[in-house]
């Protein structure tokens, strides 16, 4: 589809370009301000709701396309599927929720319109990851979702551990992606061409033609943070802000999924991958689960746990069939909720286990935060009846359909291990000494509501997830 | 009558669950009353169950759905009883309201106790009701997370390491169910979750009609099963979670939620795979005598009384095993028989550990010595439960024992021989046991204790009588069991 005339269907990144633009020159307006205005006149909370407005006008928009069929756009760089619709909603309601962790978070990021900018600018770059149906593309786009990450991780300027996340996350970005670069130009050499598509030449088995493929899940591992490309994870989640993990945790996973799936779907046959992609997720949650158990710092701990999904996910990827595309989606939707939700009570009641100590028994907002995060928590080990449970559910039907008997039973081996860490926290609040007497220090209103929103969204669904069932069967129907 | 029986004998107590939390502060005497009422509808529709189930039908009866729950994967909301469930659905009510009142002296976060309480309380009732395998399996962890905190708030000073060792053992056992239930869905015809249709072996498609992938679903099942029986080498997570469980909780753990593993077996292993259940049934019947034997033997070397009544659980229980093995009539109704008549009379044995550590607040068998003469009612309505724990006639321990014998001789002659050792080996632990603590010298040490109060006597009251009653008319619960049993049996006599 030519140019000018994709546009009407890009709309929704049109919208993000615009906010991301629009609150970097509200930040050069403010430059001259002195900063005691800023914080006290009518535009401090300007940046969060011109994002929030322009996210929210994206999702009506994205929600739309779901009636457009797949048109490629921009002579099919782009493809705008159903699937691709999907994920970027997930991006969205993940920005939105991410943004409203920042408003009332306590460091710089809350009033900065920089930091909004580039929530937006990660969103935009991740649509495109999602929607890229060629190579160039995809490249160009892993590379912008990246860049932004780097400067959110690295946004606390007064902590060295941002500063040190942010040069780790940096280091292994840059050679994961030459590595990335490196399996696409043997591709191009091999095919002639950047677009991915089903091949049948003869050379689809030449060692050449395999190498390619394997470099080529080096850019997507980075992102998905799988092993052996995982060890910028526990590091750039410890040291970035509490939203920013957050937000890192569930939308660049995602977009990472989003393409794979998508390469997976159309070549990855012919490169051998359902074989090393089942073994790097057997290995991947195996390696997450184990590492996670000794952890003390709750944000490693579940940047830990996300290196552990990312292998369940993984699981779904590697049965190559439709009802494992439809899970690693359902997934997704359990796992937004659950891991922000698990974050936001991080960000509520500290990042060292320490900290949580007795938290149930200290009054009503102790006990409150608490029983919200054994909600997360066990939902995130898969037991019922949680809304992570149904994903695993989903994620192990695919691969008992899929006959990978050994995979599914790696896997729930894994659920088990996971459960030991999980509940270390769970013991840590309820059977644990209270840290002091005082009562829990009442949070704030709003994140207060969001957390019960999303624990119980978490018991809910756990309980009836049919429109989810339809929403996915409908986006992987083709 | 068009009440939805089952649904409100399970819910009702979620309802209390729910309530609880929402009570104002300091009120503890009116959360434990909530929580005794909404135990009560339970044991009325118990009760209403025992009168209205119509014996000599095997096939379900009080019949819910199945209403459709989740359309994508044929996820029905389906409740129904038979004469497997009742005994177990009857028994879960009576044995949760006696619990609550033996919990009236919990004075520690008062809220939380009785809320999950009540909860675990919808949990095993759903696991008995249930006819849909996710439901079933809804139910069935359901249970655990109550259990975990109930045990690791509530429990003694090893509590932590108890609680999750309990809670990694059965997630253990239940993914393994899990997985198996995914089997079941994809193989069989028309993807369905009903557990009565998976019995019909013409539904069974694809590997499910293998040999090896049976056998491997059976030992999936089966395994997830035995670590709640516990059957033997499954077993260590029992005595540490009973030691360190508060005294209602033991109750509930051995009265109840051990009955779930070999209720599932005969729900689901016997029916759904009656070829490898047959093959297999000497393992069964073996593993059975390793649990009367050893659970017998560990029980004779232990000094703490709770630790004591924990293995004599696991020995009881091997009785079941040895009785479903045996494919008779006899050896089934003994071991459902024995299944509730272990839930009445283990019950009356923890309740009487707990009265005794409420007030000398240790377990030391050696440490008492002539408490009959100080506490004497107490110490008959502990030869009461001692006795039936042994299998005394006239008393319903020794009706199930007996028919688990007859039935098990005709097919395991010689394991049923050496299983036998075990009732000796039970009648010299339990009744060195009691003179251990209740004959001998008057210690004086213990001279000022009260005796058995009004309140505990409500406890150990209902169980002692049902004890009574089953040991003289055992045919009361038989009747309710039996056309169901051998309609499980005729599968395999074919």
């Amino acid at each position: 589809m030519p140019n000018l005339y994709s546009l009407q269907f890009f709309i929704p990144e049109l919208i993000l370009v615009f906010v991301s633009l629009a609150l970097i020159l509200a930040s050069a307006g403010r430059q001259g301000l002195r900063p005691a205005r800023v914080q006290a006149g009518w535009s401090k909370d300007l940046p969060i709701y011109i994002s929030i407005t322009g996210l929210v006008l994206s999702f009506i928009f994205v929600v739309r396309q779901f009636a457009v069929g797949s048109p490629p756009l921009f002579w099919g760089l782009l493809i705008l599927d159903k699937p691709a619709v999907f994920f970027k909603l997930i991006f969205v309601v993940t920005a939105l929720i991410v943004i409203i962790f920042s408003a009332f978070n306590i460091s710089a990021i809350r009033r900065s319109c920089e930091y909004y900018a580039l929530i937006s600018g990660a969103v935009l770059g991740m649509n495109l990851l999602a929607m890229a149906d060629n190579i160039l593309m995809i490249y160009l786009a892993l590379e912008f979702v990246s860049l932004t990450s780097y400067l959110l991780v690295g946004w606390d300027k007064s902590s060295p551990k941002s500063g040190e996340a942010a040069l780790k996350y940096v280091l292994y970005g840059a050679v994961a992606s030459g590595v990335f670069l490196f399996g696409s130009s043997i591709y191009y050499g091999l095919t002639g061409t950047l677009d991915i598509g089903p091949l049948t030449a003869a050379f689809c088995h030449t060692s050449a033609y395999k190498m390619a493929g394997l470099f080529m899940l080096a850019g997507f591992f980075y992102k998905i943070a799988a092993v052996p490309l995982q060890a910028w994870c526990p590091d750039a989640y410890e040291g970035a802000p509490t939203p920013v993990t957050a937000f890192l945790s569930v939308a660049p996973k995602s977009a990472g999924f989003a393409v794979l799936i998508r390469v997976f779907g159309e070549i990855g046959g012919t490169l051998g991958w359902p074989i090393i992609i089942a073994a790097i997720s057997a290995v991947t949650m195996t390696f997450g689960n184990l590492s996670a158990i000794p952890q003390n710092n709750l944000k490693r701990l579940l940047a830990y746990s996300s290196i552990a999904h990312a292998g369940y996910l993984l699981m779904g990827v590697a049965c190559a069939t439709a009802g494992g595309d439809k899970a690693v989606s359902f997934y997704f939707i359990a796992y937004l909720i659950m891991n922000l939700g698990a974050f936001l009570v991080v960000q509520m009641a500290g990042e060292e286990l320490s900290s949580y100590s007795g938290l149930a028994r200290r009054g009503g907002y102790g006990a409150l935060i608490a029983i919200a995060m054994t909600v997360f928590l066990l939902s995130l080990t898969g037991v019922p009846p949680f809304f992570g449970f149904v994903g695993k559910f989903y994620l192990f039907s695919a691969v008992i359909d899929a006959k990978l008997y050994w995979l599914a039973i790696v896997g729930i081996i894994n659920s088990v291990i996971s459960l030991y860490y999980y509940m270390r926290v769970v013991k840590t609040m309820f059977f644990d000494e209270a840290v002091s007497a005082d009562s829990f220090a009442k949070p704030d209103r709003t994140l207060t509501a969001l957390l019960i929103i999303l624990s119980l969204a978490t018991v809910v669904f756990g309980l009836y997830w049919q429109w989810f069932s339809r929403l996915v069967e409908f986006v992987t129907a083709g | 009558m068009n009440i939805p029986i089952l649904s409100v004998m399970t819910f009702t107590p979620l309802v209390g669950a729910v309530i609880i939390p929402f009570l104002p502060k300091g009120r503890d005497t009116l959360v434990k009353w909530i929580a005794l009422i909404s135990t009560l509808p339970a044991l009325l529709c118990a009760a209403w169950i025992f009168y209205a189930f119509q014996r000599g039908v095997a096939e379900m009866q009080f019949v819910e759905g199945p209403l459709e729950w989740i359309a994508a994967y044929h996820i029905q909301y389906y409740l129904g009883i038979d004469g497997l469930a009742t005994p177990m659905a009857i028994l879960t009510p009576l044995i949760s309201t006696i619990c609550i009142i033996a919990s009236w002296n919990i004075s520690k976060q008062v809220k939380g106790y009785f809320s999950l309480f009540l909860l675990l309380q919808t949990g095993m009732t759903g696991v008995f009701v249930a006819l849909d395998f996710f439901l079933f399996y809804i139910f069935w962890e359901v249970m655990l997370l109550p259990m975990y905190f109930l045990i690791g708030i509530w429990g003694g000073p090893r509590r932590e390491y108890a609680a999750i060792k309990f809670f990694l053992y059965t997630l253990l056992g239940s993914v393994m169910m899990l997985l198996v239930m995914i089997a079941f869905y994809f193989y069989s015809d028309g993807n369905t979750f009903n557990i009565l249709k998976l019995a019909d072996q013409s539904i069974h498609i694809g590997p499910m009609t293998a040999h090896s992938f049976r056998l491997i679903c059976w030992l999936g099942l089966m395994i997830g099963f035995a670590i709640k029986v516990p059957v033997f080498p499954f077993h260590t997570w029992l005595p540490d979670a009973h030691v360190e469980a508060p005294t209602a909780i033991s109750v509930i753990l051995a009265g109840i939620l051990l009955k779930m593993g070999t209720y599932g077996m005969i729900r689901f292993c016997f029916p759904i795979f009656p070829d490898i259940t047959f093959e297999l049934a000497k393992w069964i019947a073996i593993f059975g005598m390793i649990n009367i034997i050893y659970g017998a033997l560990c029980a004779m070397a232990q000094k703490d009384f709770k630790r004591l009544i924990a293995y004599s659980s696991i020995s009881h229980m091997g009785f079941c095993l040895l009785g479903m093995a045996s494919f008779t009539s006899e050896g089934m109704n003994g071991a459902v028989l024995q299944m509730f008549n272990h839930g009445t009379i283990t019950a009356q044995l923890f309740l009487i550990v707990g009265i005794i550590y409420d007030r000398v607040h240790h377990r030391d068998i050696d440490g008492f010595g002539g408490l009959a003469h100080i506490m004497p009612r107490y110490a008959v309505w502990t030869a009461i439960a001692f006795f039936a724990a042994l299998g005394l006639p006239g008393l319903s321990g020794f009706i199930s024992e007996a028919l688990v014998f007859l039935g098990a001789f005709k097919m395991w002659p010689v394991i049923t021989a050496i299983s036998a050792v075990g009732v000796v080996l039970t009648a010299a632990y339990i009744l060195w046991t009691y003179q251990r603590i209740f004959l001998g010298a008057k210690n004086e040490k213990y001279a000022g204790l009260p005796e058995i109060n009004w309140r505990e006597t409500v406890t150990l009251a209902p169980l002692a009588l049902i004890v009574l009653i089953l040991g003289i008319y055992p045919k009361a619960l038989l009747d309710i069991m039996n056309a169901t049993l051998v309609s499980i049996n005729a599968i395999f006599i074919k």
